[in-house]
């Protein structure tokens, strides 16, 4: 995702990694990864009106292009955090979008995936790097 | 070069997230821009638009200048305070601007062009004039705001001057009236009732702050286009520019051919095309399939293919909406390659929506 504005006081939970194109990582007790975007690019990119989600036993790479957010404004991809195979896909985005803007570390959540090399999570930035980083980009 | 227009703290102080357009830093949105949308779709909304040019056109020989420089036909305008829609053209055809003229004085038509063209406009202006011995004056130290929606004219009369209320409560749609040094006419670029209102830059911020008081809500340069497009309206440098003809971007209801020896600047050309059948035709599309219609996307359409010009998700439809230019054997249904997918729309004939209504079947 390419995000050029300002950052804001966004809410940026701390247990949580964070990739440079603003997905987040949730490592779950089972072993499998959930990934969203940030709450500070949901509020950049504005009113989601249609996710475009991977399909379900696809394999894809870290860093892969792998969904898409499209708000009023314009269509973002959405990068995956860790190489592995989709799991599970957010059904529920596709009659309501706006989940992503609302609630962007829990209904709004994209897809979860099986990681390959789950090691590939230690290469993101913890909360407090993914807010200074907000600041760098900032300015 | 970035430039601010005499709102700029206001939008700063609404929480606008300001961007830059044309060389303005104006405000996209002050939250949600479908929220915004809406609310000018059910009640009233305003808009900064005094990054617009405002020009005056002075001398006796006015009419005459404009009957030459502009392919719609200025002897429409015979009342005081009457408005024109019409496209400037080159001498090829193409759409040097689009812009509204107002009839004031046969001495006196004022003209709103657009912020991104200013400067090629003032230069073709200029150009123009020498014949016609015609002043033209820029009138940078006005400002612009437009108040679009149902309830604009009830919000906004009371805010007004006592000595131009009732008059300004009269206007016929596509008419102004002066105040003093301000302007208010009933236009506007949303397919709602409202007035857009020319006044000085330093009673700018106040006017702005007394229509908030009056419930009148911000609405950012985001929700102005998704609004435009639904209403039908063509965006200058999206849907048609320099290289494009009117008759090829749904405008040729904007070209007065009728008197015959009306010589207009660009009018043997478009003749040419007339005689000939334009290639290509503007058209809108309603997506039927899921998915998003964004500008430059590739349509598969009649005998060949076509692009998307102007493309969103139109909040009052909730439905991916576009204008497209297409071949003109495309018929009434057709396919919008995206992202390497090809989905299935059905192409309409525009507006969208007008007066807070669908226009169109879903």
């Amino acid at each position: 995702m390419n995000l050029s504005s300002e950052a804001n006081m966004s809410n940026i939970p701390v247990e949580l990694k964070y990739a440079k194109s603003h997905e987040w990582a949730r490592h779950n007790d089972d072993g499998s990864v959930t990934v969203g975007i940030s709450d500070n690019a949901q509020d950049q990119l504005g009113d989601m009106v249609y996710v475009e989600l991977p399909e379900v036993g696809q394999d894809v790479t870290a860093e892969e292009a792998c969904a898409v957010v499209e708000s009023v404004k314009a269509a973002s991809d959405v990068y995956t955090p860790v190489s592995g195979e989709v799991v599970e896909v957010n059904e529920a985005l596709g009659d309501a979008p706006e989940r992503v803007n609302q609630d962007a570390y829990g209904a709004g959540w994209l897809f979860r995936i099986q990681p390959s090399n789950a090691s590939e999570l230690d290469g993101l930035m913890n909360g407090d790097a993914y807010a200074e980083f907000l600041e760098d980009e900032a300015h | 070069m970035s430039n601010k227009t005499p709102l700029y703290d206001e939008h700063v102080a609404d929480g606008g997230k300001i961007v830059d357009f044309a060389g303005w830093e104006m405000p996209i949105n002050y939250g949600s821009q479908i929220e915004e949308h809406n609310n000018v779709r059910s009640d009233a909304g305003m808009f900064d638009v005094s990054h617009m040019t405002v020009v005056d056109l002075t001398g006796e020989r006015t009419r005459e200048y404009l009957r030459h420089l502009l392919a719609n036909n200025v002897d429409r305008l015979q009342e005081s305070g009457k408005a024109l829609y019409s496209c400037m053209l080159n001498e090829r055809g193409g759409v040097i601007d689009d812009l509204i003229v107002y009839y004031i004085r046969e001495d006196f038509f004022r003209m709103v062009v657009n912020a991104g063209t200013r400067a090629k406009d003032l230069a073709w202006l200029e150009q123009q004039s020498v014949d016609y011995s015609v002043t033209v004056t820029e009138r940078p130290e006005l400002a612009m705001i437009a108040v679009q929606g149902p309830n604009a004219r009830a919000k906004t009369l009371p805010l007004l001057s006592d000595g131009v209320r009732e008059a300004a409560a009269a206007l016929q749609p596509f008419y102004g009236v002066f105040d003093g040094e301000w302007f208010i006419a009933r236009t506007g670029y949303t397919g709602e009732d409202g007035f857009e209102i020319v006044l000085p830059a330093e009673s700018a911020a106040d006017f702005w702050g007394r229509l908030r008081a009056a419930g009148v809500r911000p609405t950012g340069l985001g929700a102005r286009d998704t609004l435009r497009l639904e209403a039908g309206m063509n965006l200058y440098g999206t849907d048609m520019d320099e290289n494009v003809s009117p008759l090829e971007s749904a405008l040729a209801w904007t070209v007065a051919w009728e008197p015959a020896d009306r010589d207009f600047i660009g009018r043997r050309t478009l003749e040419a095309q007339r005689a000939a059948g334009a290639g290509r035709k503007l058209v809108g599309l309603v997506l039927e399939d899921k998915g998003v219609l964004r500008n430059h996307q590739l349509v598969r359409a009649g005998s060949g293919e076509g692009e998307i010009t102007s493309g969103s998700f139109s909040p009052t439809l909730q439905r991916a909406i576009a204008f497209a230019r297409v071949p003109k054997d495309t018929g009434d249904r057709c396919q919008v390659d995206i992202r390497g997918r090809l989905l299935n729309a059905r192409v309409v004939k525009p507006p969208f929506v007008r007066n807070g209504k669908a226009q169109i079947e879903l």
